[in-house]
């Protein structure tokens, strides 16, 4: 398909690299907070639907315990963080010990559920993932319960950190925006996701992407040719968790905070399916389609429910439904009409129309 | 080694281990009466969580199809019956036990047909167009679960909503030091009924063998003529109202539910599911009761592992048996 160029595949990539650039030249583009934080946003969950791509869309098993890996990485950091202050040694050890814990997790449910069917190891998942999530509550001494940790950054992201000064000692502004740590911050956020994205990009493109597509296909006759299915899953898992934990890092360090609902709620699971389905399952072009839009409704599209919900003011229950906090009800009413109708997604659909004509 | 083996089949093989869990429990605890206690609340538990894992089981067995949505029919009862018991709130208070007893047993109902109905619905509108895709069943069913919650959201608020429990069922019995709630025993005895009469009606009916036939081979059961798609959308019906049952029951005993009931309950039933095989009544009635068993035990053990222990349980069976206790299918 990517070899011929038809025209639905040049259109998604063009649009994928409209986002790039738009997310490249966020902070001057789009100069508040909010929409920094949105672009952050993005960027993290890019790579968090990616490598969520590399499983659901391209090996064909379902994961649950996705935002469990993203949690071990952000927890991990936060951690190191707190106990041995602000520092790249900190962040190193952090995200090192968060990828750890994952890669184990993930290697130990692998090769415990993969062997048996698709369904079981859903359900595996999920429960493996609850269980983290009270862990991280119950254990309150080293995550902060409920609460979460707030801890600092590095030194080069804070906000007064100035990255660049004029001759009277104020930080030089490009185009009104400052140069300061925030901006660092965000241009390391926007790298590593760019990097993370690449890998995954990189690793469908690969003989080990062939693979995986041919276990996607007809899971006996890969066996049958001589790959050995459990093996690559439980690879393609660990992969995928280690892309997930990085991520984790990388939001803690964006953020300055981690705690259950930013880290671990099934909530960001919720999210990160919806991406990867409305953006299309086994494109990995979707996912950056697929984040960008439901990080842009989460944030914008509140906003506008909250006016049709004051619009129909004195209708019973239509209000209610209107709420701006039910907008995941028409989220999942969007999503299952997606499966059925668009199972491709955005991008898998308009992919094929151009190859058609 | 051999004769060992063969002697525990002899005495009833998997389904000693919950008297097991007891017996090591009993020498752990080390008082009696507190362990009668927990055994009793451990049953009762048990059973509740049987009424809901059991439908999803047969689901699963007879049709390929896993319902990640299961929890929201839990929830549905749960809610349901709660604001029946608070319509009712009248005679549930009133002196006469008849009046008592009809309040629940109407609240029940209304949890009942409301399972059977919205479990008619999600069959045909939701699952129907994608049997045989696992993929996609799980989405899809996944998707019909976050919007089941948000209509609970959207009804019913996200603030807790207290269960009025009638009198009779209110209390507890004492005998000697031991005491043993009432509601912990009506759950027990409810939860039997409702295993007696699903044994009876897979064991003994002329439909019972054929959803057991279905379960077995599906193929062959259709080649020799029978509708298994209408058989399994009252299957389907059956296993959604006694999740809603289930779901009831759970609110009562709680007397204080949240729409994240639905979410909490599912991982439970889940596990309870895995544990015991997929597709067998027996085995999760097994799982459910050594669930609730072991969530009890633990949880006045070690409370802090009380969470954990339900997944140490699972991982624990699936390394022994890797497709559950007692599974329908081979």
């Amino acid at each position: 398909m990517a070899s011929t160029h038809p025209r639905g595949a040049q259109f998604i990539k063009a649009t994928v690299l409209v986002i790039g650039a738009l997310l490249l030249f966020a902070p001057f583009l789009f100069q508040d907070t909010r929409s920094l934080e949105v672009a952050a946003r993005i960027c993290i969950f890019v790579v968090l639907v990616a490598s969520y791509d590399l499983l659901i869309g391209y090996t064909g098993i379902v994961s649950f315990a996705h935002t469990m890996f993203f949690g071990f990485g952000a927890y991990g950091a936060a951690i190191a963080l707190r106990q041995m202050g602000p520092g790249w040694d900190a962040v190193l050890v952090g995200s090192l010990a968060g990828l750890a814990v994952s890669i184990v997790v993930a290697i130990a449910i692998g090769l415990l559920s993969l062997r048996v069917k698709a369904i079981f190891f859903a359900m595996i998942t999920l429960a493996a993932a609850s269980v983290a999530l009270v862990l991280a509550s119950q254990l309150s001494n080293l995550t902060g319960g409920e609460d979460g940790i707030t801890y600092k950054a590095p030194q080069i992201f804070k906000t007064a950190t100035k990255l660049m000064v004029d001759e009277n000692g104020k930080v030089v502004r490009i185009l009104g925006v400052k140069l300061n740590g925030k901006l660092a911050a965000y241009y390391f956020v926007f790298a590593s996701s760019l990097a993370l994205f690449i890998l995954c990009l990189r690793i469908v493109g690969s003989p080990l992407g062939s693979v995986l597509k041919a276990i996607r296909e007809n899971e006996a006759r890969a066996e049958a040719i001589g790959y050995r299915v459990v093996a690559y899953r439980t690879f393609v898992f660990c992969i995928a968790a280690a892309a997930a934990s990085l991520a984790g890092t990388i939001y803690a360090i964006w953020l300055k905070y981690t705690g259950p609902d930013t880290a671990l709620s099934f909530n960001i699971m919720i999210d990160i399916l919806l991406m990867v389905v409305i953006g299309g399952m086994g494109t990995m072009y979707g996912a950056v389609i697929g984040a960008v839009l439901l990080v842009l409704a989460q944030y914008y599209l509140r906003d506008l429910m909250g006016v049709v919900s004051e619009n129909l003011h004195g209708i019973p229950l239509l209000p209610e439904l209107f709420e701006p906090s039910r907008w995941l009800l028409w989220l999942g009413i969007i999503f299952i009409l997606l499966v059925y109708f668009f199972p491709k997604g955005i991008a898998g659909t308009i992919w094929e129309k151009g190859a058609r004509s | 080694m051999e004769t060992i083996s063969q002697t525990i089949e002899r005495f009833g093989g998997v389904y000693l281990l919950p008297v097991a869990v007891s017996l090591i429990a009993l020498v752990l605890i080390g008082i009696p009466s507190s362990w009668v206690t927990l055994t009793v609340a451990g049953l009762a538990m048990g059973m509740m969580i049987f009424l809901m894992a059991s439908g999803l089981s047969l689901i699963f067995g007879l049709m390929d199809v896993l319902n990640f949505g299961h929890s929201a029919f839990v929830s549905f009862g749960a809610f349901v019956a709660a604001s029946a018991l608070g319509y009712m709130s009248g005679w549930l208070g009133a002196d006469s036990l008849a009046l008592n007893m009809l309040a629940v047993f109407l609240a029940f109902l209304a949890a009942i047909t409301f399972g059977l109905v919205a479990g008619w619905f999600f069959e045909v509108v939701i699952i129907k167009p994608v049997y045989h895709d696992h993929l996609r069943q799980i989405l899809i069913t996944m998707g019909a679960l976050i919007v089941s919650e948000q209509i609970i959201l959207a009804v019913w608020g996200g603030a807790p909503v207290s269960v009025p429990r009638p009198s009779f069922l209110e209390g507890s019995w004492l005998f000697g030091d031991v005491t043993v709630e009432i509601y912990r025993a009506f759950a027990f005895a409810l939860g039997l009924a409702v295993y007696i009469a699903l044994y009876l009606v897979l064991k003994r009916t002329r439909i019972g063998l054929l959803i057991r036939a279905g379960v077995e081979n599906r193929e062959m059961v259709e080649a020799l003529g029978f509708k298994i798609d209408r058989l399994f959308v009252g299957v389907f019906m059956v296993g959604s109202a006694l999740a809603a049952l289930g779901g009831a029951m759970w609110a009562g005993y709680e007397t204080l539910i949240t729409p994240a009931l639905g979410g909490e309950m599912m991982i439970v039933v889940f596990i309870v599911v895995i544990i015991g095989g997929l597709g067998s009544v027996e085995g999760t009635l097994l799982g459910a009761i050594m669930v609730g068993l072991m969530a009890n035990y633990i949880g006045f053990l070690a409370p802090k592992l009380a969470l954990a222990s339900n997944m140490v349980l699972m991982m624990a069976i699936l390394l022994w048996r890797p497709s559950g206790l007692k599974p329908a299918v081979k």
